[in-house]
């Protein structure tokens, strides 16, 4: 059997977008994801995305992307001009993380968020034990070196959206290899959250 | 070293319209006939007519676009990017390029002969827009039995003519590449147009654009020129190009070119006014300068539109800076439209969109394929 070398949260979100929905990927990377959402759900895709490299990799693919930070990428879309807005592995890379949160939610019906979790527990072990910042698989960088401007673990994800009376309609707990159920705060790597106003 | 090999000869062919009482009614309310307009062909059509793609030059490029013609010592302007396997492949594509409405490579234009009088035109030409050079171009293109261009492509003024295309005929391109260009003149950019304007009428041998048959007002239009060309460049190309280079060891002490800038600009300026008409250089910056799709005219409210967009500009580039580009894709996003735009490092300024860049020709290679291949999905 052919080895499948789907990321997992790509695998989760897959699941989770439904056939020919219009979907808005901001920092979409080189376009992995969305080519795979076009090619299998028929959707309607639009990526956003920084880097220039990524960008040409994405036009390879097909895919239509433009050039926009995470933060100024919304700027313009009408409200629910999307049924899906993923922000997968980039809303800690956002200036203003509050700001863009609302764009999401105000452009996309839904919004499918994927972040890494700082609280997994050998970030705590390594902050605890060695007094060093976390480097883990799903955080992998040196302090001097990452791209991440903010830090957050799912239960502070959950209270911004208390807070901020986002509605959580979903969330998934990513480990190394598959899902996991027990203590996420604690093992999983990474959360992905579907969410909505 | 690109050994990709060009098109070898290629020839410029004339199309006439609105002849007799057919003529063109212009933006202005005038009317203007008949014209002629010189474009090439590179590739074949193919058997449903959906390859072909058009491509619009920028204020001093003619239909000359690639390939060779007798005599050429270089090909024509965008040869780095048409031809066989090149970004706008002619091995897969139809590319056609004609002389814009008023200019003066075999295009109808104030040098022609008005067929009035017996006498070129000069300033009885009416003033013309970039809509009434699209106009003229869906001409072309209807007479080359092309209801929909795959692809309307093109820098600069080129660029302009593409998004004119997307609001005069939305029903008739399948995608744009506009590329360092704005969907209006800005004051700056019509400053430098105007500042070369005046230089051409600043010289006595303009006399009101009456010239044809004696001295051209050649020193006016070497200046309009350099100006231009050193808004093409960058501050850092420019440095990288001459710095502060002597064209001899030491200053002459007097007014003669001493810095290789100096002596590019010159070259440039008196190499220019050998092929390009003083009137059209007028007539071609005015109509740039009264281009303005902005405010919702380049698609229309209510109008859903399928053309697929690919917007690209160059940080470098100061006369279209990328902020226009952008200004762009921000009102295609609140208008739905698929939207591609990059804005690509190069350090060459305006100018970039003409050089070799393989970003650039990545970018529309894999944009007109998919776009090609989705045309294709559509008919099937």
């Amino acid at each position: 059997m052919k080895k499948d070398n789907t990321r997992l949260d790509h695998k989760i979100i897959y699941s989770i977008i439904e056939p020919k929905s219009r979907v808005l990927d901001l920092g979409c990377g080189d376009g992995e994801l969305l080519a795979k959402l076009v090619e299998g759900k028929n959707i309607k895709a639009q990526g956003i995305e920084l880097n220039n490299k990524a960008i040409y990799k994405c036009v390879e693919r097909g895919l239509n992307v433009s050039h926009s930070n995470v933060d100024d990428g919304l700027k313009g879309y009408p409200d629910k001009s999307f049924d899906y807005v993923i922000l997968n592995q980039s809303m800690q890379e956002a200036k203003k993380v509050d700001y863009v949160m609302k764009e999401a939610l105000r452009v996309g019906k839904k919004v499918v968020v994927g972040f890494p979790n700082f609280a997994y527990l050998t970030a705590r072990l390594r902050v605890f034990f060695k007094g060093k910042v976390p480097i883990t698989p799903s955080l992998p960088y040196h302090w001097y070196s990452t791209p991440n401007l903010h830090f957050l673990s799912i239960s502070d994800f959950r209270s911004f959206c208390l807070e901020k009376k986002i509605t959580i309609i979903k969330a998934y707990y990513l480990g190394e290899k598959k899902a996991i159920q027990i203590l996420p705060n604690l093992f999983a790597l990474n959360a992905i959250f579907i969410i909505s106003r | 070293m690109n050994k990709k090999e060009g098109l070898g000869m290629v020839r410029t062919k004339f199309f006439t319209f609105a002849e007799g009482t057919n003529k063109l009614v212009l933006s202005s309310g005038q009317r203007i006939g008949p014209i002629t307009l010189a474009y090439e062909t590179y590739g074949s059509l193919d058997k449903d007519k959906s390859n072909a793609i058009l491509i619009a030059h920028a204020l001093s490029g003619d239909a000359h676009a690639a390939g060779f013609q007798e005599g050429d010592k270089k090909p024509g302007w965008w040869d780095v990017m048409i031809g066989p396997h090149k970004a706008f492949d002619t091995t897969k594509y139809f590319v056609i390029c004609s002389n814009v409405l008023g200019g003066c490579k075999g295009t109808t234009g104030p040098s022609s002969i008005n067929p009035k009088t017996n006498k070129p035109y000069a300033l009885e030409f009416p003033l013309i827009t970039v809509s009434d050079m699209v106009n003229a171009q869906k001409y072309l293109i209807d007479h080359l039995g092309i209801k929909k261009l795959l692809c309307a492509a093109g820098g600069s003024m080129g660029g302009m003519q593409a998004l004119q295309w997307v609001a005069s005929y939305p029903e008739c391109v399948r995608s744009v590449i506009p590329i360092a260009t704005a969907w209006k003149h800005s004051p700056q950019q019509i400053a430098f147009d105007e500042v070369g304007r005046q230089a051409v009428m600043a010289d006595p041998a303009w006399k009101k654009g009456n010239y044809y048959g004696d001295t051209k007002p050649e020193r006016g239009l070497a200046v309009a020129r350099m100006i231009g060309h050193i808004t093409y460049m960058s501050d850092q190309s420019m440095e990288e190009k001459f710095s502060r280079k002597l064209k001899d060891k030491n200053y002459s002490f007097s007014f003669t070119a001493d810095f290789e800038v100096e002596g590019y600009l010159r070259y440039r300026g008196d190499s220019f006014v050998k092929r390009f008409d003083a009137n059209s250089y007028l007539y071609i910056t005015k109509a740039m300068d009264y281009f303005d799709l902005s405010g919702g005219k380049l698609i229309l409210q209510g109008k859903d539109i399928d053309t697929r967009f690919l917007m690209i500009a160059f940080q470098s580039d100061w006369l279209y800076p990328a902020y226009q580009s952008r200004e762009i894709v921000h009102f295609l996003k609140t208008r739905f439209a698929n939207v591609t735009s990059c804005e690509i490092k190069s350090s060459y300024g305006h100018d970039a969109f003409l050089l070799e860049n393989d970003e650039q020709a990545h970018l529309i290679k894999h944009f007109l394929k998919s776009t090609h291949n989705q045309t294709k999905d559509e008919k099937r």
